[in-house]
């Protein structure tokens, strides 16, 4: 294990900055700083604000994450970091600090995808994967499936949200009928006590004619208007609006046309291997109606653990490691972060 | 000594090295969008113009603003970084009191000064120096219309932007690294902690209540 190389991983592009160190595919520290309460009173990210945290917490998580695992950084033989996508003042500290670490020490620096770093990360949990795979990511950044055949070198998009991420559905939603953010753990915890068969909310781009233009993408923003109508309605009509049963008929929605496309993806593409990862992924209904769904499609689904779900530092250090072992060349010390960096390309140049 | 000193909080990015009786290199590039792109390309490069590497360094300054914060923040995470890796002590200088340096070695005015430099919104960054080049007033940020008053000479891209609120504009227009480097070697500024100084609270408020989406 010790003669593979010691990647250390750098993601900054959203809310939580994180430092991650990984040898091959084994995981040797996962430090994540989180300005997810500095949020909560804007009820989303705020950019700025995560910005200004990342600053402050790049240099303390680096050393957190060299003595989570007992290492100096001398021992590092690589450097990795989110190059994108993401937001674009935080992608920039991670970056700029990432540049700065590849130089003070000597060391080659690799520019690589956050989204393709979600499906890395599973390695770290389950071992290596066998490609392709398909891939869901949900997050209250970013919601996509994603076709990865060679998880250092080549991966697809095959679907995405047209407008609101799950997480950003989860927050607004939560909002609406009064919990708190951030929305996801609010939404599942008020769910539990609800019947997600009392109220049918719609799914978003699956009539046959959205499957025809859209067949792996995703729209929560007619969701979240029809819970809105149903709530306004209630509260004109002077009823109780049924908080349970409203959160648990929303989670259903979002489960339900979630897992679908990405089952469908796998069956029509072949691929008999799906991930599942993004802080979303936490969500206990979306884990057990996407095992569910696989069990009985004949799909292998495979998951990390939450605290490789959520954006963090090991999972670019995992990718980095993917790329380092393919020999793949370092990226150019000029390179840009790209808040929009396509999903096809894992490494930047 | 061996000092890199940088400052990335105008659009443009600055380095050099200073090895305690001279600037050994320098290099400026002007792009406001392309900071993270070049600043470290800069600093290797002066590196091996001054052919040194990096475990020669001995010590770091840095510009804390104020500027433009997704520029400013991309010195400051680079400084602090190679700070940390290297161990090696981090100066912080107010990016104002670096250009009001530069105004002292190249053409000093004889009379109370100002610096201001675009803070965007139709602001400056801005703060004021007397004859000898000793901060009065600011750092702030504000209209530059503030300052119409004294109409003082300025230095800095504000004079430029807002030509009606200062006397005339004085050089340099940006912050050189050489003029920081210059600054912490002579003891001619004062050492803040690499901390950046925003001025300005972010752009954020808390949500309004809902608005209705049933039609009347
Ligand atoms: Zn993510």
């Amino acid at each position: 294990m010790s003669d593979q190389p010691l990647i250390l991983g750098i993601e900054t592009s959203c809310d939580e900055t994180g430092v991650g160190l990984v040898r091959g595919t084994t995981l040797l520290a996962n430090a994540v700083a989180s300005s997810v309460d500095e949020h909560v009173r804007f009820g989303g990210v705020v950019p700025e604000v995560a910005s200004r945290a990342h600053l402050e917490a790049m240099v303390p998580t680096l050393q957190r994450a060299l003595a989570e695992a007992g290492a100096s950084l001398d021992d590092v033989d690589a450097v990795a970091v989110t190059a994108g996508p993401g937001l674009a003042g935080a992608l920039m500290v991670g970056v700029s600090a990432a540049k700065a670490l590849a130089v003070a020490l000597d060391k080659p620096l690799y520019g690589v995808n956050h989204l393709v770093g979600h499906v890395a990360a599973e390695q770290l949990e389950n071992g290596p994967l066998t490609e392709p795979v398909v891939a869901l990511l949900v997050s209250g950044g970013h919601t996509e499936i994603l076709l990865v055949e060679d998880i250092a070198t080549s991966a697809t998009l095959l679907g995405q949200t047209l407008d609101d991420a799950a997480g950003e559905a989860f927050d607004k939603v939560a909002r609406l009928i009064g919990l708190k953010y951030p929305g996801g753990p609010n939404i599942q915890r008020a769910a539990e006590e609800g019947d997600p068969a009392a109220i049918r909310f719609p799914r978003g781009l699956t009539s046959q004619r959205d499957l025809e233009r859209h067949r792996y993408d995703f729209s929560f923003s007619g969701l979240k208007t029809a819970v809105a109508r149903w709530v306004e309605t209630a509260e004109r009509e002077g009823r109780a609006v049924p908080v349970a049963d409203v959160a648990a008929g929303f989670q259903e929605a979002v489960a339900d046309v979630l897992t679908r496309k990405a089952v469908l993806a796998c069956q029509e593409r072949g691929i008999s291997t799906m991930v599942l990862a993004g802080g979303v992924a936490a969500n206990a209904r979306l884990r057990d109606l996407t095992r569910e769904r696989c069990a009985v499609a004949g799909i292998e689904l495979r998951q990390p653990r939450f605290s490789l779900c959520t954006d963090n530092g090991a999972m670019i250090a995992a990718l980095g490691a993917a790329v380092v072992e393919r020999g793949l060349p370092p990226s150019s010390l000029d390179f840009a972060s790209d808040s929009s960096l396509p999903v096809t390309q894992v490494l930047v140049g | 000594m061996l000092l890199l000193a940088l400052d990335t909080s105008t659009p443009a990015v600055t380095v050099a090295l200073h090895d305690g009786e001279r600037v050994l290199a320098e290099a400026t590039t002007v792009d406001p969008r392309r900071h993270t792109e070049l600043l470290m390309p800069l600093v290797t490069a002066a590196l091996a113009e001054a052919g040194a590497s990096r475990r020669d360094l001995t010590e770091l300054a840095v510009g804390v603003g104020p500027g433009p914060f997704t520029g400013l923040r991309v010195g400051l995470a680079a400084a602090r970084t190679m700070g940390a890796v290297l161990d090696l002590p981090v100066r912080g200088v107010c990016s104002l009191d670096v250009l009001a340096y530069g105004v002292r070695a190249a053409n000093p005015p004889g009379e109370p000064f100002a610096v201001a430099t675009d803070a965007r919104r139709r602001e400056v960054y801005w703060a004021t120096y007397d004859a000898g080049g000793v901060r009065t007033t600011g750092p702030d940020v504000g209209p530059a219309a503030g300052l119409a008053e004294r109409r003082l000479p300025a230095a800095g891209a504000g004079a430029r932007l807002y030509p009606d609120a200062f006397a005339r504009a004085l050089d340099p227009e940006y912050p050189s690294a050489a003029h920081l480097a210059a600054a912490v070697v002579a003891e001619a500024a004062e050492i803040l902690p690499p901390d950046p100084l925003y001025l300005r609270r972010p752009d954020a408020t808390p949500p309004s209540a809902r608005k209705s989406v049933l039609a009347r």
